[in-house]
């Protein structure tokens, strides 16, 4: 029960975040990347405004466990891989496209109107098909 | 364009909020707060063992923008209309965070902000694969 307190707080939280950051406004997101249009820096501030506290909770995960018990998550993969890379540039393109990654795209459901049902339905379909996507990627172009 | 310094403070503050949404999540549930990944999780079936969880951050992240819309500025947030993009858009987020493990969220806040080098290569591509989508997209092809 307070794993799933803790984990409505946080989502609370982030939800709230993205909400009051403009960050399900499309314009801002997709204002930032567009370095050659009227280029709007807010998705930096709010990059920079969440990192902080990030950097804060990582720094006092030292010789501490967590608050529900169990471990923390393990030091993260030093190994690059091309799954990183080719993952990325997708889900980039799609962000760049849209406007919307995953976290605003399930806050902005309630408000945003269809379009963002659609997004919101495609990206689901999107996650379904990535594991075959993945295995295929794999047998045509063997990683290193 | 003078409501951009106000922007630039509300982006501050939303990003606080994201940052201190990850916090709760790491030292409570000891969980890296990645929303494509808490959301793949589901849809593909390898995060069934704390389902619960999962669902609990997400409801919560769709829920907090209800309560908070009627008492913050007017919002829209501008999303295409163009079915074909929406849903191109959306299956690339989709298949890209999974196959990269992590999107703006896990990569990008929480990656970031522990030094993990995977965070930051993938924050680079996709940032400049988002980067590169808009100018083509938007100043070379004039769909979005």
């Amino acid at each position: 029960m307070q794993r799933l307190i803790l984990a409505f707080i946080a989502g609370g939280l982030f939800g709230s975040g993205l909400f009051v950051s403009g960050m399900t406004d499309t314009t801002k997101v997709q204002g930032w990347l567009d370095v050659f249009g009227n280029w709007d820096p807010t998705l930096a501030f709010v990059m920079g405004g969440a990192i902080i506290p990030m950097a804060i909770a990582w720094a006092f995960t030292k010789g501490r466990k967590p608050l529900v018990g169990g471990d923390f998550p393990a030091p993260p993969e030093p190994k690059l891989g091309r799954n990183l890379v080719v993952g990325s540039v997708l889900f980039g393109m799609g962000w760049g496209l849209a406007g919307l990654c995953p976290g605003p795209a399930v806050a902005s459901l309630s408000y945003g109107g269809w379009p963002h049902w659609v997004f919101f339905a495609a990206m689901l379909a999107g996650m379904f098909a990535a594991p075959a996507v993945r295995a295929r990627v794999d047998r045509a172009v063997p990683a290193e | 364009m003078s409501s951009i310094p106000i922007d630039w403070i509300w982006g501050l503050i939303g990003g606080l909020m994201i940052g201190l949404g990850g916090a709760v999540f790491l030292l409570g549930n000891g969980r890296i707060m990645g929303a494509s990944g808490i959301i793949g999780g589901l849809v593909d079936g390898s995060g069934r063992s704390n389902a619960a969880e999962r669902l609990v951050f997400l409801a919560a992240v769709f829920l907090l923008p209800i309560v908070l819309h009627p008492l913050y500025r007017p919002f829209e947030t501008h999303a295409t209309t163009n079915v074909a993009v929406l849903v191109a858009a959306g299956l690339l987020v989709g298949i890209g965070t999974r196959i990269a493990n992590g999107c703006t969220s896990g990569h990008g806040v929480c990656g970031i902000s522990r030094l993990s080098l995977r965070g930051i290569v993938a924050t680079v591509f996709y940032i400049m694969a988002g980067g590169l989508t808009v100018v083509l997209f938007r100043h070379i092809l004039g769909v979005i």
